[in-house]
């Protein structure tokens, strides 16, 4: 019963997939990698009670972490725009 | 199959089928704006649903405490994620698509703009 939740899930990350590749800007590829990651704590989870050990929930739960901070970082990179972030690093930096 | 366990796969099922729905719209939306709103359909009823079916099976243990820190990091990342995106991609130049009777220079005197 689970299988089929989690194929559904592995074909959400497909789609996912494919706007990554597509995606115009680099803002839709952030945008589909940071839900590729939400899907694979989701099947992570769906894993852990497929194969009934419990314990993959706590690689999920790391996951989950791991993929924000990721997402964050790249994202502090290509605010004003890639390169010339670099050259701004060491000047006033905002928040 | 007992009642929790209907109770449980049919959660799981919405909640997989509220995350294909989103997937289909991050494909099909036409910019980046509209992407982030689908996106945000299947981070958090998606992952609820998917999260507390599988509370459901797990009933009172260990894996139900770290089922609800998933889903409590989940619903407070995923919203911090989408807010930085969406002021990435403003600053970055992505202006969004808007109806033809909207100009978006209503929009350029935002307090946003100031750099």
């Amino acid at each position: 019963m689970l299988v089929g939740a989690a194929v559904a899930i592995l074909v959400v990350m497909g789609l996912v997939l494919i706007r990554a590749l597509k995606g115009p800007t680099v803002y839709d590829r952030i945008l589909a990698v940071n839900m590729f990651g939400t899907k694979t704590v989701l099947l992570l989870a769906l894993l852990a009670f497929i194969t009934g050990r419990h314990d993959v929930l706590d690689i999920a739960l790391a996951y989950a972490l791991i993929n924000f901070i990721g997402v964050i970082a790249v994202l502090r990179f290509f605010e004003y725009g890639g390169e010339t972030a670099l050259a701004t690093e060491n000047g006033e930096d905002e928040t | 199959m007992s009642i929790v366990e209907i109770v449980a796969y049919t959660l799981v099922f919405l909640g997989a089928f509220f995350c294909l729905v989103g997937a289909i719209g991050v494909l099909r939306f036409p910019d980046v704006y509209s992407r982030m709103h689908s996106a945000g359909i299947t981070d958090t009823i998606g992952a609820l649903l998917v999260l507390l079916g599988l509370a459901f099976l797990a009933g009172w243990t260990l894996a139900l405490v770290k089922l609800a820190f998933i889903l409590v990091f989940l619903w407070m990342t995923s919203p911090t994620a989408t807010h930085a995106l969406a002021k990435a991609a403003r600053h970055g130049g992505v202006e969004p698509k808007l109806a033809d009777d909207v100009a978006m220079d209503d929009f350029k005197e935002t307090p946003s703009s100031n750099r």
